[in-house]
């Protein structure tokens, strides 16, 4: 028997008063307010949304905001009791994942033709559409790389060198977004085969150099910013950042292909706030809000409107490795678990 | 004469249904809020993920998974060697304060409980500082052997910072029931000093031992912030669960691992409970204290040692607040206020301390009322002894429930769709009831303790001066209460500002707190922010201290200037 | 015209578990008596003392009060004060506060509070102390403190759970007098515990012997002292010699090897324990034709102020040792010691005999 139909009825009172005191802590203004899901950086968050009230501001954000992988996770598991109004700012290759179980309304937002065909749902209409694009870019640091005498990394290849055991720390596919597409992408170049491709080989390889696995995409360049590895696996807007702010690194973009996920939008199915998650889309696909983006990433899904990012070479887009976020989310699952099958405990060989 | 047989049962009185009635609230709220989440989390390790039954499948399907015994056998070898680090050497420090006559005592003292003030990453972040790969002692500490510090000699050194306190406290109160006629006795019989101490002392402080080290032990067992923070890809059972249940929301896997840490706390429990059954007065009314008689090389060699793990204890926190105020370490080390200023208003981390401030207070100003009601109507009224039982069990389970278990229960049960008090969830007040009934059971006893104090009588006389019992509560049980009080919403206060374990699972963006906070810019590679948090609570957990020694001051001269 | 009791105690028992504290217990108190129970630990008394509080429940049996029945109700609703041998004063209130506690309650007009407190202060022998706290107070001041508490609002029955225990010899003789006169003068029916049974003496009216939950005897002090019930009584209350005999016809008695007057006839050849008190041992002067006269060595002399308390051995008696009270005075004027002889009556009139 459910737990819940087991209390006595006395314990209605006791849930009145919990419940007056926590309507006392949450908001209960005048204004709509909207469950946003995201995945976006924090320090991101704050621009977006003050962009968002200038145009609407009677329409207030509240912001849920962890890690891709935890986010999806979240998501699909409210899938029964949906919470969310809105996701923004997560990994396409999830939000394909949740259109998959139907979780997505779909909705062709205000500025969508001014938006790249590769860089939204192909459905009309569409079922999410892209903001930017975050890439894997590897952060090295120079300093200590000369202390140890490690060389420049020009490669994937080369990360699996003797000389960087113990140096690299890249992201947790499972929980980051940047993760994810780090090991997608090793998967398309080099095969995947159902565990059996030369991508699995090469991360067995990479494996033996990883001092530790992270939880988010921003941890491997701060740490290499702050020279507790050398080479941090992240992405662009983070390097650009620590670089900016005059941490001793380089960015590198090894020469094979660089994984890559589109930042996007979607509006959750089932919300009772329909018109205000439509107006946050409009807002979204802006041209306004692709400048904001622009700010912090090379390339928006609005193409033209990003000006370009210091230290990301101007081939940034041709760079990238081809990506079907279908495919990814079909398979997202199998690989996530084969990932933590070979590599989740990273402990002494057994001898 | 006849003799008539009367039921044994009596007429209550309206006073006496009063207090039925408040026990009857305070086992249902037990109920809610301690044994419906525990046994939602039985119910999730017991059922597949569409809710059908399935026995003890998800156990077996644990015992296959190579990757998660690991975590296991991980969790128990670094637990039982931080218990055999720190329990000598916190013994040794309790020796030196309780039976040596060096000076600067309440110092050393001091110190060395300030990390119970912060919470149990600092020393994990701190350590970071000290010996990670850009750390100022790395190259000594890989001298000796370690490669690097994060994964299990990270874990194994903070936790010994964090667990020593605990230990601390329960061996001073364990050395300071000393019977000075023993020592008398022995001396006059000519007893030497290492005899003295393997057969009066050691014996005398036996209880405590077994107790510090039942702590020990569980404290790092079930410990999630140090794991997180410093344990590299070195799983721990307090780890797995946190992935499990929020980074993969397999809730089935997860209540297993929830379970199984259930365990030793439940086993320190049953066995704090015999032990404490079978403790036998060292303190009778006709025992003398004990006085340590001088002696130079012991209290120099007494002296020289905790000063030594005083100075250990200062350095870490100082490390911590060295990392808070510089730019960018390592590279730049120019004092800043950088990490304060914009990881308070980037990172949202004022408005968590301003939410961990509600929750402590919250937390002090309810859970003291709850606690100290309960323990009176337990201890001082009569009648109803089946609801009086399931209290007196309710009220001492919290303490073999780790944090992270109750938080686990929390979402499971208050975030099922069929819930009525579904609306709780997310809420802060929900956050304050979890962190009452989680540290319920020391305020209990406290508060059992100071009431036990009481003449038994008081109840008696009022109901033969047909005075109800609530009025002797208010003018003579309240009053003469009051350092108790006092003391326990400090306790509760402080634990409220430094937890982490329950409230990681409970937390929403509105209600998320200063300790998560710290999370949070560790997971993002802010460490700087991180620090500066860490160094925050602290210091606003030793203000809220300052404060609560000054109220209890006051509160002893205003209540308390019978007893001079 | 008989009087209704004023406390009527009707088959009380109480089971504690598989213990029996109290096994039907049957008594009636008349108005204004000061009554006493006493016995050993363990005997009931206390218990039986609660029961009427209504700190306890009685496992049977029934009791009333000037007439109503109070079995049922709980101790709000009886009419009772009580005095703990913990005194039970509320530590952190003056002693004005102490006493005035359960007439506060009462929202009686201040003016008359205070009036009444001081009255109650004066009639325990402690005025002007209203402002003292429990702290600052002796013993013996407390005690009077929580008597006057208890009186405060004139209950009909006065409780006194052990008094005196917790005081001092010289303080607890005072005492003693200072509640005997207390109750006399306010004539409230009392009920004390006690396992002293000096202070029993001294105090009650009528006193109930206990022992393992059940009446040994009800009588006055003289009763109890001079006439016990039974064996338990003789040997509780005072001292005495308790000596096996046997009985003769003809109401003698076989003591050893002598054969002694017995104080009545009873059936002959029946094994008993002959109680005889020390001071019923005569030792002065012997008229010629006196019986139970026998010649006896004194083995030890006891010194205990007032009197001596002396064993001695004789022949007649076999291996008995006696036990015989002698004041100091005679001991001197015949010159006894340590091996001396002399005669020695014992008193058949003053022997109880029980099997």
């Amino acid at each position: 028997m459910r737990l819940s139909r087991a209390l006595p009825h006395q314990l209605h009172l006791i849930a009145m008063l919990a419940l007056t005191l926590a309507a006392g802590g949450a908001a209960a203004q005048g204004k709509t307010q909207l469950l946003v899901y995201t995945a976006l950086e924090t320090d991101q968050l704050k621009a977006y949304q003050e962009g968002f009230n200038k145009a609407y501001p009677d329409i207030d954000l509240k912001w849920v905001r962890d890690s891709t992988g935890v986010i999806t996770a979240k998501l699909l598991a409210e899938k029964a009791n949906p919470q969310a109004d809105a996701v923004m700012g997560v990994a396409a290759s999830s939000l394909a994942l949740l259109d998959k179980n139907g979780m997505l309304e779909a909705y062709k937002p205000l500025n969508l033709d001014a938006i790249m065909s590769t860089y939204r749902d192909k459905k009309n209409p569409p079922a999410w559409f892209g903001m930017d694009v975050w890439g894997a870019t590897v952060c090295f640091n120079t300093v200590e790389a000369a202390k140890k005498g490690i060389p420049k990394p020009e490669t994937w290849k080369d990360l699996t060198k003797p000389v960087y055991k113990g140096q690299v720390v890249m992201p947790n596919p499972a929980s980051s977004g940047t993760g994810f597409f780090d090991v997608t992408a090793w998967l398309t170049l080099w095969g995947d085969d159902n565990g059996k491709g030369g991508g699995w080989k090469y991360m067995d390889a990479l494996h033996e150099n990883i001092g530790q696995y992270t939880h988010s995409g921003s941890k491997p360049c701060n740490m290499a910013a702050a020279g507790e590895y050398v080479v941090g696996i992240s992405f662009e807007y983070r390097g650009n950042a620590n670089k900016a702010k005059g941490a001793p690194i380089d960015l590198v973009f090894p020469k094979e292909g660089l994984g890559w996920d589109l930042e996007a939008f979607a509006i959750h199915k089932g919300t009772k706030k329909l018109d205000a998650a439509k107006k946050l889309a409009d807002w979204a696909s802006s041209k306004d809000a692709m400048l904001l983006y622009g700010k912090n990433f090379a390339i928006t899904a609005q193409p033209g409107v990003a000006a370009p990012l210091a230290n990301v070479p101007k081939d940034y887009e041709a760079r990238l490795v081809k990506m079907d976020f279908n495919v990814a989310a079909d398979s997202r699952e199998r690989v996530l678990a084969e990932w933590n099958k070979r590599y989740s405990a990273k402990s002494e060989p057994k001898k | 004469m006849s003799m008539a047989l009367v039921p044994a049962r009596r007429h209550t009185d309206p006073s006496e249904r009063v207090a039925h009635a408040g026990l009857a609230l305070l086992v249902a709220l037990l109920l809610l809020f301690l044994a419906a989440p525990l046994g939602a989390i039985l119910k999730q390790a017991l059922e597949d993920a569409s809710g059908r039954f399935v026995g003890l499948a998800n156990f077996i399907a644990y015992a296959r998974t190579p990757a998660l015994l690991d975590s296991l056998h991980n969790s128990l070898w670094v637990s039982a060697l931080v218990t055999a680090i720190t329990l000598p050497l916190a013994f040794a420090f309790a020796y030196a304060l309780q039976r040596s006559r060096m000076r600067c005592k309440p110092l050393f003292r001091g110190i060395t409980l300030l990390p119970l003030l912060a919470p149990s990453l600092l020393s994990a972040i701190s350590l970071i500082y000290w010996f990670g790969n850009q750390g100022l002692l790395k190259d000594a500490m890989q001298a000796t052997g370690i490669a690097q510090i994060y994964g299990a000699p990270g874990i194994v050194l903070a936790e010994c910072f964090a667990v020593f306190p605990h230990a601390l406290m329960i061996l001073i109160t364990a050395l300071s029931a000393a019977d000075g006629r023993l020592y008398e006795a022995a001396e006059a019989m000519g007893t030497k000093t290492w005899r003295r101490f393997c057969t009066i002392t050691l014996p005398g402080a036996k209880y405590g031992l077994i107790s510090a080290a039942l702590v020990s032990f569980t404290l790092v067992m079930t410990d999630f912030g140090i794991p997180k923070v410093i344990g590299g890809n070195f799983n721990v059972l307090a780890t797995d669960v946190f992935k499990l249940v929020i980074g993969q929301q397999d809730f089935q896997r997860g209540a297993v691992v929830a379970l199984l840490l259930l365990a030793p706390a439940v086993l320190t429990f049953g066995v704090d409970r015999l032990i404490a059954s079978k403790q036998t007065a060292m303190l009778t009314a006709r025992a003398l204290p004990y006085r340590p008689k001088a002696s130079a090389w012991r209290d120099g060699l007494a002296t020289g040692y905790c000063a030594l793990v005083a100075a250990l204890v200062l350095a870490m926190i100082a490390m911590a607040v060295f990392a808070s105020f510089a730019s960018f370490w390592p590279y730049n080390l120019s004092p800043t206020l950088k990490h304060y200023t914009m990881g308070l208003v980037d990172a949202e981390v004022g408005e968590a301390f301003v939410n961990s401030l509600k929750m402590a207070a919250g937390t002090a100003l309810f859970g003291t009322a709850l606690v100290f009601i309960g323990a009176y109507l337990l201890e001082k009224t009569q009648g109803a002894d089946p609801l009086r039982s399931a209290a007196r069990l309710l009220a001492m389970l919290p303490m073999a429930v780790p944090g992270l278990v109750l938080g686990l229960g929390y979402i499971f049960f208050f975030n099922a769709p069929t819930n009525p008090l579904g609306g709780l969830y997310h809420s802060m007040a929900l956050l304050t009831l979890c962190t009452i009934v989680h540290f319920y059971t020391t305020g209990h006893l406290t508060a059992v303790t100071a009431l036990k104090a009481l003449d038994a009588e008081f109840e008696a006389v009022s109901a033969s001066l047909k005075v109800p019992f609530w009025v002797t509560f208010r003018r003579v049980t309240l009053p003469i209460c009051s350092p108790a009080l006092v003391d326990i919403a400090r306790y509760f206060f402080i634990n409220a500002m430094t937890t982490i374990s329950a409230v990681v699972f409970l937390y929403s963006p509105e209600t998320k707190v200063a300790a998560i906070a710290i999370l949070n810019l560790d997971e993002a590679g802010e460490m700087g922010a991180a620090a500066a948090c860490a160094v925050l609570i602290t210091a606003a957990s030793s203000l809220a201290m300052l404060a609560f020694m000054g109220l209890a001051w006051m509160v002893d001269r205003k209540t308390q200037a019978w007893r001079h | 015209m008989t009087e209704q009791p004023y406390l009527q105690f009707e088959g009380i028992a109480k089971q504690f578990g598989s213990f029996t504290a109290l096994k039907g217990v049957d008594l009636a108190i008349p108005k204004g008596e000061f009554v006493c129970f006493l016995g050993p630990s363990g005997c009931g008394k206390t218990t039986l003392l609660r029961i009427v509080a209504g700190l306890e429940t009685q496992s049977a049996g029934r009791i009333r009060q000037a007439g109503r029945d109070i079995s049922q109700l709980p101790p709000a609703q009886r009419d009772y004060g009580i005095v703990f041998q913990s005194y039970a004063l509320f530590p952190n209130l003056s002693a004005a506060d102490n006493v005035a506690y359960g007439l506060v309650n009462r929202r009686s007009p201040k003016a008359q509070i205070r009036e009444r407190v001081t009255e109650l202060l004066g009639l325990v022998g402690l005025p002007g102390s209203e402002s003292r706290l429990p702290a600052q107070l002796s013993g013996g001041q407390q005690q009077r403190i929580a008597l006057a508490r208890a009186l405060a609002t004139s209950p009909g029955l006065l409780l006194l759970d052990e008094p005196l225990s917790a005081l001092d010899a010289i303080v607890r003789v005072k005492l003693r007098d200072e509640i005997k006169s207390l109750q006399r003068r306010l004539g409230v029916t009392t009920v004390m515990v006690t396992h002293d049974q000096e202070e029993a003496l001294a105090m009650a009216d009528r006193i109930v012997v206990m022992n393992h939950g059940a009446i040994e005897q009800v009588g006055t002090p003289m009763q109890v002292y001079r006439e016990p019930a039974t064996a338990f009584v003789a040997d509780f209350v005072g001292r005495v010699n308790a000596l096996p005999a046997t009985l003769l016809a003809g109401g003698g008695i076989q003591l050893g090897p002598s054969r002694f007057e017995g104080p009545h006839a009873g059936p002959a050849g029946r094994d008993v324990t002959v109680y005889l008190r020390p001071e019923d041992v005569l030792a002065g002067p012997l008229r010629p034709g006196d019986s139970n006269v026998f010649e006896a060595c004194i083995e030890k002399i006891e010194f205990l102020g007032s009197y001596c308390l002396v064993q001695v051995a004789s022949p007649a008696l076999g291996e008995q040792r006696l036990s015989v009270t002698l004041s100091p005075n005679f001991l001197s004027e015949q010159g006894l010691r340590l091996g001396s002889r002399l005669p020695l009556r014992l008193l058949p009139e003053r022997m109880r005999i029980f099997a």
